[in-house]
């Protein structure tokens, strides 16, 4: 990897010892990935955040770093592990509380936005066409490559915090060049979100670095986020391609059976607990949308709803939230599904989700059984 | 030597590993012992040894893990693989551990229990007699 004087003079030690496990990364990660040099990015999106992944090594480690390193880009970050508003409520222990402020603090202190959400595509501005953006959250990395026209790499948690405080990442890979290995054709009908999030499920499994995809009908974001949701959860690939891609691409077509064998690896439940929706959380036009479902009815039993700060504060604004409580819903705040410390295997057997993405983290890391179940079919079984 | 992915100079005892390493499950880190009884390398403390295993699997959380057998004073003075991994490519660069691959030949010549001396400065990998 070529570097410029003054990133081999950061290297060695000499702009301090952050900047310099800083650039240990990005050179380590560039070296592994066959980047022949670093480039500018405008945006970071950091991962491990939540306590209930990075453990006390990463709350001492932010906690270490924090005293002198200061990102250099706009920097957002993923969620946390509870909504500080009702954390009460739930059976969480202090340590884990005061663990994950602590966590929070850092990053706070390094300057980064306390934005607690794995949608940041829908909650931000978006860059121009085509801007070198350095995302660690799978869905969030993918979405911004398929859907956004950022470019981006599946980033790790540390190559995200360390391309934020150098201001640069590795040139490798989804940066520069895009040639997928297959190209996949959605041959199932009338497919809803549960459809596209195993389709993408089935994507991240057989993909690369990037997926040619074909027969997809108009999709709504509730449907592309699953569909981003379910690849970022099963492999390393990070990109979709609209289009059949040239004739000497490998083809494979994802049918009723390949959709039955995802459901059948997931689905271990006919019936959940209780519900949760939101993985990724949810957006204000999904909040708009589940409080007209609602209109008139009750869940009958609980329902948590995980969205960003910013759309809870937009939606109780317009009444939603008041709405969605009055349903029963749970709303949650900077937190998610996927590996929420608040869904424990002592006090629940099993969840009902219309999200892939969390349907494999509930079961893999929570280790409850999953029910899978779109929003339209949630709302018509669970509530009254 | 193929790849200088963290730089460095050490001399130590070779700990030889012929299966991954998954450092997330497999080490104790604390000790730096490997404590998967499934691993070819259980009850062995990977402690102040030149690493030399085929590759790293697993979650990139075993990153942290590096990071902190490194903070307890438990890890090694150096790895070597034959293909990398981003999980412990980012856990050696966070830990300052040097990290190196090399060729399939190269890794068969590396024999468990041998002397040997890194300086990636100068590319040299060698043995000591």
């Amino acid at each position: 990897m070529e570097l410029t004087r003054e990133e081999e003079s950061a290297l060695k030690g000499e702009q301090g010892e952050t900047m310099q496990m800083a650039y240990r990364i990005l050179v380590a990660t560039g070296e592994a990935t066959d980047a022949e040099k670093l480039i500018p990015i405008e945006w970071a999106h950091l991962s491990g955040v939540n306590y209930n992944t990075i453990g006390d090594a990463g709350e001492e480690l932010l906690s270490s770093i924090s005293k002198d390193a200061r990102v250099t880009v706009k920097t957002t970050l993923n969620p946390m592990g509870f909504d500080i508003d009702n954390v009460s409520n739930y059976n969480l222990d202090e340590n884990f509380i005061s663990k994950q402020l602590s966590i929070r603090n850092s990053y706070e202190t390094m300057g980064v936005i306390p934005s607690f959400s794995c949608i940041p595509y829908e909650i931000f501005d978006i860059p121009k066409n085509g801007t070198q953006v350095a995302f660690a959250e799978s869905n969030a990395a993918i979405h911004a490559n398929s859907y956004d026209n950022l470019k981006t790499n599946k980033e790790s948690a540390f190559s995200a915090l360390a391309s934020a405080i150098i201001g640069k990442s590795p040139y490798s890979s989804l940066r520069k060049e895009d040639t997928p290995n297959i190209t996949i054709q959605m041959k199932v009908k009338n497919p809803n979100e549960l459809t596209y999030g195993m389709l993408g499920f089935y994507a991240g499994k057989i993909g690369d670095t990037s997926v040619n995809i074909s027969g997809l009908g108009e999709m709504d974001q509730r449907q592309c986020k699953a569909m981003c949701g379910g690849m970022g959860t099963s492999g390393t690939c990070a990109k979709f391609n609209f289009g059949e891609g040239d004739s000497n691409t490998e083809k494979i077509d994802f049918d009723e059976k390949e959709m039955q064998n995802v459901h059948d690896e997931l689905n271990t439940s006919e019936k959940g607990d209780l519900i949760t929706l939101g993985s990724p959380q949810l957006g204000l036009d999904e909040i708009s949308d589940l409080t007209t479902k609602l209109k008139g009815r009750s869940f009958q039993k609980r329902c948590m709803v995980f969205l960003p700060r910013t759309v809870k504060e937009q939606a109780q604004k317009i009444g939603y939230i008041t709405e969605l409580e009055r349903a029963g819903c749970e709303i949650l705040a900077d937190c998610c599904t996927c590996l929420t410390p608040l869904i424990s295997k002592g006090d629940v057997d099993a969840v009902t989700t219309n999200s892939i993405k969390g349907a494999f983290y509930l079961k893999n890391s929570n280790g409850v059984d999953v029910n899978l179940k779109s929003l339209t079919q949630i709302v018509e079984d669970e509530t009254r | 030597m193929n790849k200088i992915l963290v730089s460095g100079k050490v001399e130590g005892i070779v700990l030889k590993s012929n299966d991954p390493i998954n450092f997330l499950g497999t080490v104790d880190k604390k000790t730096g012992v490997i404590s998967d009884k499934n691993h070819p390398l259980f009850e062995k403390p990977i402690k102040d040894t030149i690493l030399v295993f085929p590759s790293g699997v697993g979650s990139s959380v075993g990153a942290y893990t590096i990071y902190s057998i490194k903070s307890n004073n438990a890890a090694p003075l150096a790895m070597i693989c034959k293909k990398v991994d981003l999980t412990v490519a980012t856990g050696c660069a966070l830990a300052n551990i040097p990290l190196i691959t090399i060729s399939d030949e190269e890794f068969l010549s590396i024999k468990n229990g041998i002397k040997m001396s890194l300086d990636t400065d100068s590319s040299t990998l060698s043995v000591h007699q």
